[in-house]
């Protein structure tokens, strides 16, 4: 039966890009659609830039963002962007750090003089440091020590993978580390990398694009120009020999497993990396998809699989070095070395026999739905966009995606599965050590 | 570093809450269908909310699971693979209260995505290969959940809170899933998934009411009648001994607390959602101020009120490293007690009352958070105009309205407190602040 193809659609968000005078980018992309908007601010620094001995800092310099600063006092950030009626967060990625806020449209003034406030200069005072320290320690305990299969296998896989200490080391940090850091540690950080010309500034939704420009000057402009830092190369070479981990969690009731293979550049090999994208939802997208066929309705050797790029699942906001993932929980007993095999059976079948008549239309289709669906949100293209500005200088191609998701074309996919062979994988795995075991 | 004082910006002026181009029919079997246009991406977003009130633990569990793995006409992978086609997918839930089916798509596939949707209400077979294979794993994700001390702790809760009522056990034992044939999810669907109750929401980049009629030449085959089962109304809290549940090596206590709380349509509502939000339901509450920003004892704590066809409760959590689980729990209570007894200030309750007006506005300018609060409402008997309502009672309520329902909701001597966590290390600092009782996890 011929199949046909559904239309994938665009969506033309327009874009307006600016510099200001002390090198801080701007992305402005209104949408009169509902009275809100999105503020990002996205630095360039992540946890690949954290210095040795520091684990974890990236991520505690982002609460430290919110302790107050130039003009405000601790608390003050919270109270100004929720009494707006607002709401706001921050998070730490490997290659950038965001702050943002989604607030009425009338408290677009606020919420950049907030932002502004804080590029200038935040508190950071010993008081705040310190009780920040415990609030993460409890943010670690609640996510990863407290849990089954916390960190898994974003913290854990990374170690298997790479050799670097930028690269390798846990995001999270170690307490040691954490506790350690200091006031004059968090100064350097913030001197180094929160650079007005190591940012970019988003706003989207309901604005006057002159009327955002004007304040976007007036609280911005004066913020003394810093030059983004050098960033360092964090390449490593590709693995020759598979690699293969194990630790118990003691808390887990059943067996899981990861693998990750090293994929094409994100940024200067978007038209190579692009097919191991597709690759990951033709993949694990659904019950249709070839590994929940193959490993949870016919062998049932899992009771459950995932598949996505980039360790913290961002196929879009990541740079070199990173990876295609698998990800898989297995039954009780369950064997992985049998899970590991099926894998590489089924990715040699795609790589040799190709995909099934309309397979990758519809999973293009459904892909394209996805990314409509996260940008729907103001916030959601705010954040995308400036991430997009900084690590490409092209933040419309939040637009061209859905479209070049829909390009890909089946050979593309097959050469992008034969490259997952396994002396190029790293993979861990979780035994049970719980006591439902 | 510049020192200059600046001032922080006025805001401008608030636009007024603007509601959506929205139609509605009820069909002739009995269907409720709601179309609301929001045309910013083109998508549309499905809802189906059927009352599923009183059905077996185990039974309704499994049905959800497997409702989409089979038809007369499709096998669960072609259901899957024909949704994704039209960029589409579906999938089920359910509680105490219903069951429901939810997804979203192209808007080009809304035709296709009704049809698999009539498919599935009126041909769904429960093949047996299917039943067997995700019965093992529902079985396993229980076992996992069971050792999420988030699950365990709500766990606990409810059967704090609900004694007998259905809404005390929500997750079923591993051997009572064991036990469901696919017989029984067939009766089960035959008896209970009727369009007589039931409410569907469509939204996105629709026409109302063409939106309508597709529904309704799609979903005019399904009958059915309704039995008008209702649940039991909810028990009245009763306060009592806090119940410590052992994990024995837990590196932090969950600290679960429930408080009474009314519908979205009593006319404390409003104020009791000014008041949750003061106490601990944002960030900018005292209870957040308090126990992270000053002690950090906690990374998350919150509060909220849920709301159940059978009656709403607020509930509170946090999860506070094990050597202050004492001092965790006597803030708590400090920041509820301080709420029940003295009015909170003016500046308080308006940046409380902006939050909850401005997160209204938020919720609705996305497709899913208008099918998410729609369906929410419709499951309740309400329209989204209640939206406009509610918002003009959050904007009338006074100081002294907060003070009264902190009083009458908040006040600590009324509180259900479940704590989970390592009762070696935590059972002598509560003890010292409460009477308690202990049970093994």
């Amino acid at each position: 039966m011929p199949t046909r193809r559904a239309r994938i659609p665009a969506t033309k968000y327009p874009v307006e890009r600016f510099t200001l005078d002390n090198g801080l980018r701007v992305v402005l992309t209104p949408d009169r659609s509902a009275p809100v908007i999105g503020v990002a601010v996205v630095y360039d620094v992540g946890i690949r830039s954290e210095p040795q001995g520091r684990t974890g800092f990236a991520h505690l310099f982002e609460h430290l963002m919110f302790q107050g600063s130039e003009n405000l006092e601790k608390l003050a950030h919270f109270r100004h962007v929720q009494g707006a009626g607002g709401t706001f967060n921050g998070s730490t990625h490997l290659d950038y750090t965001d702050y943002y806020e989604t607030l009425p449209a009338n408290a677009l003034e606020r919420a950049l003089f907030l932002e502004a406030d804080r590029m200038r200069g935040p508190r950071l005072t010993e008081e705040n440091l310190r009780n920040q320290v415990d609030v993460v320690k409890e943010e670690i305990r609640v996510n990863v020590l407290n849990r089954p299969y916390g960190g898994f296998p974003w913290l854990t896989l990374p170690p298997v993978m790479f050799d670097t200490f930028p690269n390798a080391h846990d995001g999270y940090g170690s307490f040691d580390d954490l506790e350690s850091a200091t006031v004059a540690d968090a100064a350097d950080f913030f001197r180094r990398y929160y650079a007005s010309g190591n940012a970019v500034l988003a706003i989207s939704g309901d604005v006057d694009v002159t009327e955002a420009t004007a304040l976007v000057e007036r609280h911005f402009g004066d913020v003394p120009a810093r030059p983004a830092p050098q960033r360092p190369d964090f390449t490593e070479p590709d693995l020759t020999v598979e690699r293969r981990t194990s630790y118990t969690d003691q808390l887990a009731p059943l067996p899981a497993v990861a693998s990750a293979w090293r994929v094409p550049d994100p940024v200067d090999d978007f038209a190579g990396y692009l097919p191991y994208v597709v690759l990951a939802e033709v993949l694990t997208d659904g019950e249709a998809s070839r590994l929940v066929e193959r490993l949870v309705q016919r062998d049932r050797s899992v009771t459950g699989v995932g598949g996505y790029l980039g360790f913290m699942g961002d196929p879009f906001d990541v740079r070199d070095p990173t990876a295609l993932l698998l990800q898989a929980h297995l039954p009780p007993g369950g064997d992985v070395d049998k899970v590991l095999r099926t894998v590489d059976e089924e990715l040699d079948r795609l790589a040799t026999d190709g995909l099934t008549d309309g397979e990758l239309a519809r999973t293009q289709a459904r892909m394209a739905t996805h990314l409509l669906r996260d940008t729907d949100a103001v916030l959601g293209r705010a954040l995308r966009m400036a991430v997009l500005e900084q690590q490409r200088g092209e933040p419309g191609l939040l637009n061209e995606l859905p479209r070049l998701v829909g390009e890909v074309t089946e050979e593309q996919v097959r050469a992008a599965a034969a490259t997952l062979r396994p002396q190029r994988r790293a993979s861990i795995e979780v035994i049970p050590g719980g006591a439902n075991k | 570093m510049s020192t200059n004082i600046r001032a922080l910006p006025a805001l401008g002026p608030t636009r007024r809450l603007k509601l959506p181009r929205q139609a509605e029919r009820r069909l002739g079997n009995g269907l409720t269908v709601i179309a609301v246009r929001r045309p910013a991406v083109p998508l549309v977003e499905l809802r189906l909310w059927m009352p599923f009130g009183r059905t077996h633990l185990a039974r309704r569990a499994m049905l959800a699971e497997t409702m989409l793995t089979g038809t007369g006409t499709l096998t669960a992978t072609q259901i899957a693979a024909e949704l994704q086609k039209v960029g589409g997918g579906l999938s089920a839930g359910a509680d105490p209260d219903r069951l429901m089916v939810s997804g979203a798509g192209l808007v080009t596939g809304l035709d296709r995505m009704l049809e698999i949707l009539a498919d599935v209400l009126t041909g769904a077979s429960y093949p047996a290969d299917w039943v067997q294979t995700e019965r093992d794993r529902l079985v396993d994700g229980i076992q996992v959940a069971q050792s999420q001390p988030a699950h365990l702790a709500r766990t606990a809760l409810l059967r704090r809170i609900y004694g007998q009522h259905p809404y005390a056990v929500q997750t079923p034992e591993p051997e009572q899933v064991r036990a469901v044939r696919p017989a029984a999810l067939r009766r089960l669907h035959a008896e209970r998934v009727h369009p007589a109750e039931a409410v569907l929401v469509l939204v996105g980049d629709v026409q109302p009411e063409r939106a309508l009629d597709a529904a309704e030449k799609a979903l005019a085959g399904w009958t059915g009648d309704s039995r008008g089962v209702d649940l039991p109304p909810a028990p009245p809290l009763e306060p009592g001994q806090l119940l410590l549940v052992d994990r024995p090596g837990s590196v932090q206590s969950s600290l679960r607390i429930a408080l009474p709380a009314v519908p979205r349509t009593h006319p404390d509502h409003a104020a009791l959602q000014l008041a949750n939000l003061i106490f601990g339901g944002y960030f900018s509450s005292r209870w957040t101020e308090n126990i992270r920003e000053d002690k950090g004892y906690t990374y998350g704590p919150h509060s909220s009120v849920e709301h159940s066809v059978a009656g709403s409760v607020l509930v509170a959590g946090a999860d506070v490293a094990t050597e202050v689980t004492g001092p965790a729990l006597l803030e708590t209570t400090y920041e509820l007690g301080r709420l029940a007894s003295l009015p909170p200030k003016p500046d308080e309750l308006e940046q409380a009352r902006q939050y909850a007006l401005g997160t209204l506005q938020l919720g609705i300018s996305t497709q899913a958070g208008l099918a998410a609060l729609t369906s929410a409402y419709a499951g309740n008997g309400l329209r989204l105009d209640f939206l406009a309502e509610h918002a003009a009672r959050l904007a009338k309520a006074t100081v002294d309205d907060v003070a009264e329902v902190g009083a009458r909701y908040l006040a600590p001597s009324g509180a259900v407190v479940v704590v989970l966590g390592d009762a070696e290390r935590v059972a002598g600092p509560l003890a010292a602040l409460t009477p308690i009782r202990t049970e093994s996890a």
